[in-house]
């Protein structure tokens, strides 16, 4: 081009505006006030060009997605065609048609972007049949609701877990019509990958996942006279309720917040915060062993189950880094569940906690078996921000003119370093609140990090405390946290603590707050929690005096036997999907010997059929059909040892045919003569569960 | 399967075979290996064995030996299995293992025509000895095709002895990438895959994209229902598919090359990993290419079975390991294809032509076609046409001529030639439209068949009979791109779904003169604002079948009727009592007892009771029975 353009302008509606690094002419089109609609564009997110709702005619083009074209200077084009908007009409029609409209029942009515898109567009009427082809829903998860039925395949699910999140647990299946997103082999989502972050469900724009509500339970048991329960409020709650009675995000509502729950009938109302605080204590004190030690490092938080899943499925290797403390969210269950029955005088059996959380995950977590001891679990229901607000819209309760009230004591108290953790980077700031004064044995003149704060998904800062160098790094977004881990693995990381949040921001971008389309509302909610802990009287953690307290009356010492065995928790590897394997052969007796021919890749290309084949053959021959089991199993993850398979408790590497009918042979007569001796214990010690 | 082994039988050195270099050459293309190709291939083996002639099976230039080999599709596929005499140009038709010996003993030993195997021509009843005496080879111009019927596709000596890579050791030794992409554009080649692209312009930009990594990929990904033009290139000439690539390789600077074939194209697959192997071998591709120490790696790929991925960005993604989705454009392949690198993508057809262009001069190669749309085109025909196959043609050959020339003429569901029947030609396959008997005279390329609302698309042509009922057949072709739809954006997936559903409420008898309306209505939405190529060509055969034959969606909706019968529950089976002769052979086989009628009288019958079953006017000698 020789000629330089006259100006830097785009003629939108034949109205100049000027291109100022827009990558895309929608971001253009949406500056210059126009709000053209879109299911599938996000700005964080790859283009996908999918709902072609952002269609506009460029002169000399004809229509095209506005979504995927860069604008160039002296472009002309126009956004409200008829042809366009017949084109919109037809596409919101066609999707309407294929869509189950119960929306006054669906949970995303009034936040679903269909239904807006729809009303936006004057669609008045459809013009089409329905084809909907009813599929189930998959409410398999505690924490995400798939719902096909509602699903306009806009991607942007698929993209937010792959992209963001690099998990990757769901995808496009099938063609055409039967096009679907769904979990690997048509799982359902409770048996796959999914870290429960929820994150697809903030992207959703319709009710085809969102937040697995418990509300009904907690209804049931507020309204339950028997019953004591208590609500534990975790510290982005604060800044986020407001949203759904039309308040700014980052508004600090914890009085009207701590009101209402009290009118819904919470018998006590607690501050996770206070945990987050009691956290730090023990997670401080954890650093700072291993920092002397030099070990483990760097300290992974633990407080994101999101994370703790994400870690144990693709970094079993590290998970000795990770902290062993429990969550702010099951350390305050089983402190409760241990001292409240005691001090407020409520039988165990009728405590019920409530946590209230701007997460998905959390939901998870309350019901991992190791947070729940002879069928009682440490936190019994997990609610998010949304579904609180739901509640309160429920009871009727005119959230907006509440007087504000406070938390219950002890439990409610906290200082600013608890509230901080419902942000990205907030564990770290805490943390370096409680060691650097750990390490100096002085005061801190100012309790401010602002080295760790920002809105970086990765971001390290480095600090010098007496001498002590301390290297950090805070992470959300578990793509982001991939990074760091890989550099772990590979030896290359140098930081002391790594704070991972799953979510985009920490806990105030959480899947359990509301769905806000204001793109400034992270932020703001983010400046609320600062704000929030400025407001606090105090704002390290040594401070809280009723934790201290704790310590002295109760728990001992901190990391020491009370405190570990309520406080701290275990990791275990989630590489393999709990998969059975695929039984070729089996009968009916009681105690059958269980062999596992593994049909990895590896131990495949090193003759692993020839192996099964072999057992199976003689399985047949000898009649054992009720005396073994053979199945065909995933790696074993000991390819250079393969071919691997397991007789009994048996591991056999370098396994040939022979050496397996005769390992198969010997572990049966074993068995056959144990059986006749006694019946023994496990020699394997397997109540470890392992 | 390369015959390693060759055959020496010597023999008396006397009788014909000593005479020259004689060829037999068995057409191995998928029709006629389906029909038993192979088998002949066998039989010629064992007689020839036999009757110690002196023959060999793989191409060696200094002997004069008899030359037995297979060759890729020769485009007659209805009369396979295809023999060709060389050089005496006998070309033998539906040749059955039991005909070889006297193939053998007449034609090779004594130099005799065995007749009876001739093809002979419906229209003057002439045996015909050779391709140059049937009219289906005499109108068409064999270019791309021109090896296929001849040489071995399995053995790069022979594609080597035609010229072969001639044209890419030219472009390598001798010509710049630009003077490449400039001899390209000057010829006017487009893309054969249907958009019908300029390819040279394609080339330059992706040759002026900066960067030192770039990649060329053949799109051998056809698909249409019915179309087997690349499967016939790749089978039948494979080497210069690779010499195509090779030149457009060195045209933009890439050293990394793919082809991605079509996975349900075993033989194609087959050859083209072989051909990819030999090529190899020879030092023409690999680090070497023509001692220039240039360096040409080429891959096969083959295809997931989606038909989408013959869209490029698809195909890209398909080639990466991901799910073969279309992707919107820009940025165009050229500027960020494989890998995010910049990426020619070109079809087969367009490819084969590339080296001949090269070779001969861009000049030469406009010589044939029109001035828009230079050189020749490959279609499957099909239909109800006497002659049905391969066939090439320069591009603004009328419709009129490949139909009732080429074609032999339009029949009736019996297959015999009947006047006045031609009802239509679906051009394109499912991205395609319908052209009518009043555009016999349209000359075939890409502009005049945008102009009417159809496209060359990949070179299916389908000649139906007034016996087909349209409605169907853009039903036929909906089914189909509902089916292969990838899903992805809302007016492909839904609303070729809708047209279905729409298609369907015409031939079921619900629709009104509404639903043809709002299926006019979807059908240029779907056009104008799908995301990929599949989407925007999807509703053409409802649209073009919509505009041309209204009149029988009208009788559909208007009278609820479907005037060929096809549509079941439109169907109103009558006797037209002008050609009923009273025989009464209806009213026996009517199984529930409809029709009714003296002897020698016309028939009628009773539509309350008739279930529309057909069986009546098959029986009837007079055609007398309509409608049904």
């Amino acid at each position: 081009m020789t000629k330089k353009p006259v100006d830097n302008n785009v003629y939108i509606n034949g109205r100049p505006v000027a291109i100022e690094g827009e990558r895309n002419l929608l971001e253009l089109i949406r500056k210059a006030g126009i709000d053209l609609p879109t299911f599938c564009y996000h700005s964080d997110l790859s283009v996908y060009g999918a709902c072609r709702l952002c269609l506009v005619d460029i002169e000399g083009r004809g229509i095209v997605g506005s979504c995927s074209t860069p604008p160039e200077a002296g472009m002309r084009i126009k956004t409200h065609t008829e042809e366009i908007r017949e084109i919109r009409k037809v596409s919101v029609e066609l999707l309407l048609a294929n869509h189950d409209n119960n929306c006054p029942t669906c949970y995303k009515s009034h936040n679903c972007q269909l239904q807006r898109i729809a009303r936006q567009l004057g669609v008045e009427h459809v013009r089409f049949k329905s084809v909907l082809d009813r599929k189930p829903v998959d409410v398999s998860s505690p924490s995400v609701t798939r719902d096909p039925n509602k699903c306009v395949l806009c991607g942007d699910c698929v993209r937010v877990c792959s992209e963001i999140q690099e998990v990757g647990a769901i995808d496009f299946a099938y063609r055409g019509h039967q096009a679907s997103v769904l979990p690997a082999f048509g799982k359902d989502l409770a048996e796959i990958e999914c870290v429960n972050c929820g994150q697809c469900t903030v992207v959703c724009p319709t009710g085809a996942l969102s937040p697995k509500s418990e509300m009904e339970e907690v209804w049931k048991d507020l309204t339950n006279p028997d019953l004591f329960v208590v609500a534990c409020v975790a510290p982005a709650v604060r800044v986020g309720l407001g949203e759904p009675f039309d308040m700014e995000p980052g508004t600090i509502t914890t009085g009207q917040m701590v009101a209402s729950l009290k009118m819904l009938g919470f018998d006590q109302v607690y501050d996770t915060s206070f945990a987050a605080d009691l956290t730090i204590f023990e997670e401080g004190n954890e650093f700072l062993q291993r920092k002397t030690k030099g070990e483990k490092l760097p300290q992974f938080t633990s407080c994101c189950p999101g994370w703790v899943k994400y870690a144990e499925q693709y970094y079993p290797e590290l998970l000795d880094k990770l902290s062993t403390c429990k969550s702010p969210q099951q350390m305050f269950g089983a402190l409760l569940k241990d001292r409240l029955p005691d001090l407020l005088g409520v039988a165990k059996e009728k405590l019920r906690i409530v946590s209230v959380m701007p997460c998905t995950a959390k939901k998870y977590e309350a019901k991992r078996p190791e947070f729940i001891h002879d069928g009682v679990a440490d936190v019994d229901h997990v609610i998010t921000t949304q579904e609180l607000a739901r509640m309160i819209k429920a009871a009727g309760i005119l959230f907006n003119d509440l007087t504000p009230e406070s938390f219950d004591m002890p439990f409610g108290f906290a200082t600013g370093a608890g509230v901080l953790f419902g942000n990205s980077g907030g564990v770290t700031e805490a943390v370096l609140r409680f060691a650097a004064e750990k390490i100096t044995g002085k005061p801190l003149q100012s309790f401010e990090f602002k080295q760790v704060r920002g809105e970086s998904g990765l971001r390290e800062a480095v600090m010098e405390i007496d001498g002590v160098q301390l290297k950090l790094a805070v992470v959300s977004g578990l793509k982001n946290a991939k990074t760091v881990a890989e550099q772990v693995r590979k030896g290359t990381c140098e930081y002391d603590i790594v704070e991972v949040m799953a979510c985009p921001q920490g806990c105030i971008g959480g899947a359990g707050q509301p769905v806000s389309r204001n793109p400034l509302a992270k932020k703001m909610r983010t400046k609320g929690i600062y704000d929030a802990d400025k407001m606090m009287p105090l704002h390290k953690s040594q401070e809280n005096i009723f934790i201290t307290e704790c310590y002295e009356k109760f728990l001992g010492d901190i990391g020491g036997h009370k405190a570990h065995h309520l406080l701290h928790t275990h990791y275990q590897s989630r590489r393999r999907l709990p998969e059975e394997g695929i039984a070729l052969f089996s009968g009916h007796g009681d105690q059958r010997l269980h062999v596992d021919v593994c049909l990895g890749t590896n131990c495949f290309l090193k003759g692993g059929q020839t192996i099964l084949n072999g057992l199976l053959k003689h399985a047949e021959e000898s009649k054992l059909e009720n005396m073994v089991d053979v199945r065909a199993s995933f790696c074993f993850e000991q390819c250079e040892e393969g071919p691997t398979v397991k007789i009994g408790e048996v591991t056999l590497n370098h396994a040939t045919v022979d050496k397996a009918v005769d390992t198969l042979k010997s572990e049966l007569e074993k068995q056959l003569s144990g059986a006749a001796t006694a019946v023994s214990g496990c020699s394997a010690g397997c109540s470890s569960g392992k | 399967m390369s015959k390693a082994t060759t055959v020496t039988k010597k023999g008396d050195g006397k009788g014909p075979v000593a005479a020259g270099k004689r060829r037999v050459i068995i057409c191995a293309g998928t029709g006629c290996v389906s029909n038993g190709a192979l088998k002949v291939y066998d039989a010629f083996m064992r007689e020839m064995k036999e009757n110690v002639l002196d023959f060999d099976v793989i191409l060696k230039p200094e002997s004069d030996n008899l030359h037995l080999s297979k060759s890729g599709c020769q485009g007659f596929c209805q009369m396979g299995p295809l023999v060709t005499i060389l050089p005496d140009e006998i070309f033998y038709t539906k040749v059955t293992p039991n005909d070889v010996a006297e193939i053998v003993q007449k034609t090779l030993l004594k130099g005799e025509v065995v007749e009876w195997l001739l093809y002979n021509d419906p229209n003057t009843k002439q045996f015909c000895k050779g391709t140059h005496d049937i009219p289906f080879y005499q109108r068409q111009m064999r270019y791309v095709l021109k090896e296929c019927g001849l040489i071995d596709p399995e053995d790069i000596n022979e594609y080597i002895s035609h010229r072969g890579y001639e044209g890419a050791k030219k472009a390598f030794l001798s010509m710049s990438a630009e003077d490449i992409c400039k001899e390209i554009l000057a010829s006017g080649l487009r893309g054969r895959g249907g958009g019908g692209f300029p390819t040279g312009r394609k080339w330059d930009a992706a040759r002026v994209q900066p960067g030192a990594k770039k990649y060329v990929i053949c799109n051998g990904d056809e698909g249409d229902p019915g179309a087997f033009m690349d499967r016939s290139v790749m089978e039948g000439n494979p080497h210069s598919v690779i010499e195509g690539l090779m030149i457009a390789a060195r045209a933009i600077g890439a050293d990394e090359a793919y082809i991605y074939v079509r996975a349900e194209y075993p033989l194609a697959v087959k050859r083209m990993y072989k051909a990819v192997a030999d090529a190899e071998a020879a030092g023409i591709l690999g680090d070497n290419v023509f001692g220039t120490g240039q360096k040409m790696k080429c891959v096969v790929m083959e295809g997931a079975g989606a038909f989408v991925c013959g869209e490029e960005t698809a195909l890209i993604a398909s080639i990466e390991g991901m799910r073969g989705m279309p992707v919107p454009k820009p940025p165009f392949p050229a500027q960020s294809g494989l890998w995010g690198k910049p990426t020619v993508i070109n079809n087969v057809e367009t490819l084969a032509q590339v080296p001949r262009i090269l070779l001969d001069g861009a000049d030469e190669y406009r010589k044939i076609g029109t001035a828009t749309s230079p050189g020749t085109k490959t279609f499957a025909l099909t239909g109800h046409v006497v002659n049905t196959g391969l066939i090439e043609v320069p591009f603004g050959t009328t419709l009129g001529e490949i139909v009732m020339n080429i074609g032999g003429g339009v029949t009736d569901d019996q297959g015999k030639i009947t006047k006045d029947v031609f009802k239509a030609v679906q051009i394109g396959g499912p991205s395609g439209g319908c052209l009518t008997p009043d555009m016999l005279d349209l000359p075939l390329d890409f502009d005049s068949l945008r102009s009417v609302g159809a496209m060359v698309g990949s070179g299916g042509l389908v000649v139906m009979n007034q016996k087909t009922c349209m409605v169907s057949v853009a039903r036929f072709f909906m089914e189909f791109t509902q089916r292969e739809s990838c899903g992805k954006c809302v007016l492909c997936r839904e609303g070729t779904k809708q047209l279905l559903s729409l298609l369907d409420d015409v031939i079921e008898g619900r629709a009104t003169l509404e639903t043809l309306s709002l299926m006019e209505q979807l059908g240029r939405a779907v056009q104008k604002g799908s995301l990929c190529g599949l989407g925007k060509t999807a509703p053409n055969p409802v649209l073009s079948t919509l505009k041309y034959f209204r009149h029988e969606y009208e009788s559909h909706v208007i009278d609820k009727y479907c005037p060929t019968g096809r549509c079941k529950a439109l169907a109103k089976p009558m006797i037209n009592a002008t050609k009923c002769k009273g025989c009464t052979l209806c009213v026996t086989v009517c199984p529930v007892g409809a029709i009714t009628g003296g002897k020698k009288l016309p028939h009628k019958i009773n539509q309350e009771v008739c279930i529309k079953c057909g069986a009546c006017a098959a029986k009837c000698k007079f055609n007398a029975i309509e409608g049904v």
